[in-house]
């Protein structure tokens, strides 16, 4: 253990989002400064996973002061050293500005972004050094898994579990500790523990930055899950393409054995455990318990029909216990402040907090961690910062890919799983995209068909062929070819594929499409019987240009911006916009000197 | 004891044992669900989504072919929704199939033509719900099989065959979404993967996407030819399921009406495989015997089955000199019918042509081995399945049930009870001991059903010593005794194995929809054959007998090595 | 790992270190550390508050700061004990801090001699 007294740490963000922004030469270029200033025994780098605040990143907090610098770069260094370091003076120029106020504030905790959260599962996360397994414990990480096995009977752990009103965070919301219990209730001389951070949502990275950040965290739950149901071998099904989680997760897997909290006769306790890594290949559909499982035999991962659930018959035929990346980030709370302090938190259905993946036409994108019934509107425009000045909120995606979208009406909607669901979308793992009036609701759900259908396993016949065939209609429709009938089709489409397909991937993967006819039918309406896209995105809908021959006095202006040359004519004579070649770009329009250009 | 769940289907209360289907409990009162990706000895996979059913309380449609019953439920599997929905998957099949039904290999026994017809489907209904369809080349290179994927309704019946019952896994699902396809390994022609050439994948496809390689013209071209002289062959099993292909029940016999049908087809003689299998097991019984005293490695295996020769050729290299020398029966026949038969007949060699009918797609791959011909032609001209027979039969416009029985012709048609149970799982173990303990004691053998047929594992008393036999039917069955063989805790003596599940009665070119229970009942009948036979022992048959005296000599003698015998080859495991 | 009392042994080992990243209600030491306040010495004074700290093992948040504005009176350290007004400091020397720390910081009372302003929040 490190025994030297430092008076600063530096905290450098380098989760994925920010290492691609360039955090690790930031380190490289801070260590470098301040071995040159020889401030290296008095300052402390600490690497940590992510803060959630990606946008903004690289990102750099500053402790004891806690300042949080954010988009530092390497040149930016030799300042902060200087000034911050040295000096104790703020660097104001790196400090997060308030998109709405332009307030410039140099503490983390004043931050919209982050005042209005609550941090359980992501506590950790931008905190401590993932690294480190001794941060972990010096933040009181273990004690739960310590509390559990020597003090606590395993039913006791499932009834703690129940009473915290805990649910699933992978998307099915099913109450955890009832998962638990029937796991717990099969009798078998082996039973499993997997983890599910198979995190296929496009722009979802909650799991990742879990596991990044905070990865002893997530052992942790799955030590307890373990105990509680009576299995001594888990498995996190990580996908391939996070190599940065895999890597601390290995690092702190290691360095659990080290201490003896992985393996055998854990706490004195007579529990062992042991636990694997498995990396998937990134199908969407391996996110499906029953597919992840198979994936793990070394099979294609395609669903299983259900019963037998995996609490009976799952991994290897063994029962076993699946729960999502957040999940398990619960648990250690939950074990070690009770159920009550869980349940006090968020609403009745829905106790806890919930982690989002805000992206889209916003102004703070990145990880945000609410308590259940925070409303949509709290989280968009006060977390989020709302949507640039001059655009208007249009609907928000919830879901991830088959997740519903919801117009204005719904800002007040406090967000959980029942409210949700009751309004045509769904929490699923916590994507959440923003769109404003820009953006057109048939592309959007074709957009997000276009992903399911192409990430079906292909078994059942309503979701490889339905889809396809939705997604066929939807194409036409954007494209200027719909037909009468479409919408009903579609409608009669997705109702079939949502009733009739073997897993969850088919039941939902219609929703963005009916949600978007539900409440946005008239965009549909005007893409069919007029031929017209109102938010100007379907580029096969948009109108030419035209040129009104009376007014033109033959500057050649328009000709010369025109990026396809459909813009022919003689100076002083005439210009005419060819409707063939015209992209309908509309560079031509504000450079007519005489307002004789107009969308026909 | 059995627990019952108590449940309501269709209005009507009724018990079944808990665990069961929806399916098995509507089937148990006479209630038929359309199913397509369902076999009953298969696993559940729940995805065509055609059995579907309407749980009446919640509205829910269910998979009545994956949902165990729960008790009190009710299911409505009439319901105007279930019915719609059903017809909704099968609509959306049709919307990506090529409907050339006329021109389709299974025209009229093709199930999902079946559900279509009887759902009421309509053209117009398909082209509601048409779009784009998904194209592929047809894989025909080979010699066994021929795949048309365009037809694939990717139920996944041939992707469980052969990897839950064969343990083969040559084909998968790939690619995702609807781009899906079952293929082979890097998309690569049948021929040339690990595959068996078994057909089991043919046998349980409900359309057209995957068939025997059809030698039919081949053979009428043959039939034509005035300068030709045509002799045919016709495995054990076929007399106990080419019924099938005529509206009769599983386990008929028609040996006498199939060689009547064979005369007016036009063959020049109509003879037996069963003789050759006589032989074969004078040949083999001799090796057996061989190793039985010390000469060679035990324990002996079978290579009558090309399916499980390929098989062991991909997977058991270490173990090919376990094998049997001897030749499939067919082979030996072949090589017979091109040497034997033009010296008793007077027929020159050059005009003898070959025809073999079979239960089987792998013997259109072994009688294109090279090291299979013993004679300077081709020893086998054309292998025809039981339903490619059945095909010309119709063709021809032979009324095949009201046919007389007509006999074998002489020379290579007669044969014995032993030679007939090769077509069935644990046949060639049986025929083979009758033979070796009546030759090795001296004695007389009394009692002939030695019970091997349809188990696993057997002893039998030959002199002073305990021969201990094992057999496997299905490559999966034969995977597990070859790996106890690999690491040395196979006690056994001898081991037969048959690719297909229950033997040749199960072969992958018999007629179709072929389930547990026909292949059963294919067996029954063929033993129902030996049990009536008057000669049931293979040296007792007279024409194997005059056979050697005339033309072989002695069993594994020079001229019966050369024509009898083959060797076999290590081919990569995947 | 054998026991709950185990683990917190080591926790409580690692913990003082990570205390540096609370942001809560416990005493406080500011340090001046602009220009002048380092040219007066201001880091060795950081350097033996810290150690005094790690030494007493007490809960206490070290921060520093810039220019205070007295710069002849450097080095200058505020302490702010909870609810109290803030206290500043001045002409300190490394056993000035001991006192400091001892009388200000642990009992409470403020080292008149040293005082050079006090501020009301």
């Amino acid at each position: 253990m490190n025994e030297t007294i430092y008076r600063s740490h530096v905290l450098v963000c380098t989760g994925t989002g920010c290492v691609s922004s360039g955090a690790k030469d930031l380190k490289t270029t801070l260590e470098k400064e301040l071995t040159a200033k020889d401030m290296s025994g008095e300052v402390k780098i600490v690497e940590t996973g992510c803060h959630g605040f990606c946008e903004k990143g690289p990102i750099m907090i500053i402790y004891p002061e806690g300042v949080f610098y954010c988009e530092v770069n390497e040149k930016d260094v030799k300042e902060i050293v200087d000034e911050h370091l040295l000096k104790g003076r703020t660097v104001e120029r790196l400090l997060f500005k308030e998109p709405m106020t332009e307030e410039q504030i140099p503490s983390y905790q004043d931050i919209d972004f982050y005042k209005k959260q609550q941090r359980i599962s992501l506590k950790n996360c931008g905190h401590i050094d993932p690294e480190s397994i001794d941060e972990y414990i010096a933040v009181g990480g273990y004690e739960a898994a310590g509390k559990a096995l020597t003090l606590m009977e395993p039913q006791e752990i499932i009834d703690e579990l129940k009473e915290s009103g805990l649910r699933g965070r992978g998307g099915g919301g099913f109450p955890t500790g009832l998962k638990w219990q029937f796991a717990r209730n099969t009798e078998s001389d082996k039973k499993y523990v997997i983890c599910n951070a198979d995190e296929g949502d496009p722009g979802a990275f909650m799991d990742r930055s879990l596991l990044e950040g905070d990865p002893h965290g997530i052992i942790e739950g799955m030590m307890i899950a373990a105990y509680a149901i009576g299995a001594d071998e888990a498995y996190v099904y990580v996908r391939a393409e996070y190599p940065l989680a895999i890597t601390r997760l290995e690092k702190a897997i290691q360095d659990a054995e080290e201490y003896g909290l992985l393996g055998e006769n854990i706490f004195d306790s007579g529990f062992n455990f042991k636990l694997h890594i498995k990396e998937g290949a990134g199908a969407f559909v391996c996110g499906e318990e029953t597919a992840l499982m198979n994936s793990i035999e070394g099979k294609r991962g395609m669903p299983k029909p259900r019963p037998p659930y995996p609490s009976v018959s799952g991994l290897w035929g063994k029962p076993t216990n699946i729960n999502n990346v957040e999940t398990f980030a619960n648990v250690p709370y939950i074990i070690k402040e009770g159920a009550e302090a869980f349940s006090s938190i968020g609403t009745e259905s829905s106790a806890g907090t919930k982690v989002f993946a805000l992206t889209g036409k916003i102004n703070n994108t990145g990880l945000v961690e609410v308590p259940m019934g925070t409303t949509l509107r709290e989280v968009i425009f006060e977390i989020g910062g709302g949507l640039d000045k001059n655009k208007k909120f249009k609907a928000v995606q919830t879901g991830g890919p088959s997740g519903g979208c919801l117009p204005e009406e719904y800002l007040n909607l406090p967000i959980d799983y029942d409210s949700l669901l009751d309004a045509g979308t769904m929490m699923g793992s916590g994507g959440m995209v923003v769109m404003d009036e820009d953006s057109c609701m048939v592309d959007v759900a074709r957009f997000f068909l276009n992903f399911t259908q192409s990430e079906s396993c292909g078994k059942c016949t309503p979701c490889r062929e339905g889809t396809k065939r939705m997604l066929e209609i939807l194409n036409r429709i954007t494209e200027g070819e719909g037909r009468e009938g479409d919408i009903e089709l579609l409608e009669e489409l997705g109702d079939h594929i949502k009733s009739t397909s073997l897993c969850g991937l088919g039941k939902s993967a219609p929703n963005p499409v009916l949600s978007t006819i539900t409440h946005f039918r008239k965009e549909y309406e005007a893409h069919i019987n007029h031929q017209n896209c109102p938010a100007g995105a379907c580029q096969d809908l948009l109108s030419t240009y035209v040129i009104a021959a009376e007014d033109c006095i033959g500057c050649g202006k328009c000709a010369k911006v025109c990026p396809v040359d459909a813009i022919s004519g003689e100076i002083k004579g005439v210009f005419a916009i060819d409707e063939d070649v015209c992209i309908a770009c509309g560079a031509c329009e504000p450079v007519c000197p005489v307002d004789a250009i107009s969308q026909g | 004891m059995e627990n019952k769940v108590k449940l309501q289907i269709d209005k009507q209360t009724i018990e079944v044992s808990e665990g069961s289907t929806i399916l098995d409990a509507a089937k148990s009162v006479g209630i038929d669900v359309p199913v397509l990706c369902y076999h009953p000895d298969l696993s559940l996979h729940g995805a065509c989504r055609v059995c579907v059913v309407e749980e009446e309380e919640s509205g829910e449609l269910l998979a009545s072919c994956a949902a165990p019953v729960n008790a009190g439920m009710k299911i409505n599997t009439r319901s105007i929704k279930a019915r719609k929905a059903r017809r909704r998957n099968v609509e959306l099949l049709l919307a990506n199939h090529p409907n050339d039904c006329l021109g389709c290999n299974r025209n009229g026994s093709c199930e999902l033509q079946d559900i279509t017809y009887d759902l009421g489907i309509t053209k117009e209904d398909i082209e509601r719900v048409s779009g784009a369809v998904r194209e592929h080349e047809i894989d025909d290179v080979g010699p066994a099989l021929r795949r048309d994927l365009n037809k694939c309704i990717l139920c996944g019946r041939c992707v469980r065959i052969c990897e839950e019952v064969q343990g083969v896994s040559a084909l998968q699902f790939t690619q995702r979404g609807f781009n899906s396809v079952v293929t082979t390994a890097f998309d690569m022609p049948q021929r040339d993967v690990n595959c068996a050439n078994c057909g089991q994948c043919a046998s349980v496809c409900p359309v057209g996407a995957i068939n025997e390689k059809s030698e039919i013209e081949k053979v009428w071209s043959a039939l034509e030819d005035d300068d030709i002289h045509v002799i045919v062959q016709t495995a054990p099993s076929i007399q106990a399921t080419l019924g099938e292909e005529f509206g009769m029940r599983a386990g008929s016999v028609v040996t006498g009406k199939m060689v009547a049908a064979l005369r007016r087809l036009g063959f020049d003689k109509i003879f037996s495989t069963d003789f050759a299998a006589d032989l074969t097991i004078l040949e083999e019984g001799s090796e057996f015997l061989k190793k039985l005293e010390g000469e060679g490695t035990l324990p002996h295996i079978t290579s009558c089955c090309p399916g499980w020769v390929k098989y062991a050729e991909h997977n058991y290299s270490d173990l090919l000199n376990h094998l049997s020398s001897a030749k499939s029966p067919m082979q030996m026949f072949s090589a017979l019918g091109k040497t034997y038969y033009p010296q008793q007949s007077g027929v020159k060699a050059k005009d003898v042509y070959t025809v073999a009918i079979m239960p089987c797609t792998a013997k259109k791959f072994e009688k294109n081995r090279e090291e299979i011909n013993a004679t300077r032609f081709k020893d086998t001209d054309a292998v025809l399945t039981t339903r490619e027979l059945a095909r010309m039969i119709k063709e021809m416009g032979i009324n095949f049930s009201k046919l007389a029985d007509e006999d074998f012709d002489e020379l290579m048609g007669t044969s014995t009870g032993a030679g007939t149970i090769f077509g069935t799982t644990g046949g060639v173990a049986e025929a083979a001991v009758r033979t070796v303990k009546e030759k090795l004691t001296g004695e007389p053998l009394e009692q002939l059903n030695l019970g091997f047929r349809g188990v696993n594992f057997a002893e039998v008393e030959i002199g002073d010593r305990t021969v201990k036999i094992a057999i496997a039917n299905g490559l999966g069955n034969a995977e597990k005794l070859l790996e106890a063989c690999r690491e040395g805790d196979c006690e056994c003596d001898f081991i037969e194995v048959m690719a297909c599940p229950h033997g040749c009665v199960g072969g992958g070119g018999q007629p179709r929809p072929a389930t547990k229970e026909k292949k059963i009942k294919r067996g029954t009948g063929l033993s129902g054959i030996d049990d009536k036979s008057v000669v049931r022992k293979s040296h007792k048959n007279p024409q194997v007998i005059k056979l050697y005296k005339e033309f072989l000599g002695e069993p594994m003698s020079g001229e019966s090595h050369h024509l009898l015998h083959t060797t076999y080859k290590s081919r990569p495991k995947n | 790992m054998k026991s709950l009392a185990e683990l917190k042994e080591l926790r409580d080992k690692v913990k003082k270190d990570m205390k540096k990243r609370d942001q809560g209600t416990r005493p406080e030491i500011i340090v001046g550390m602009g220009t002048c306040g380092i040219a007066a010495g201001a880091r060795e004074i950081l350097k033996a508050i810290l150690e005094e700290v790690e030494t007493r093992d007490i809960d206490v948040r070290v921060t520093q700061t810039g220019c205070i504005g007295m710069c002849e009176k450097e080095p200058l350290i505020d302490v702010r004990m909870p609810g109290k007004e803030r206290i500043t400091y001045g002409n300190l020397s490394t056993s000035d801090v001991k006192e400091i720390i001892s009388k200000h910081v642990i009992n409470g009372n403020v080292v008149q001699e040293l005082v050079i302003a006090r501020h009301s929040e």
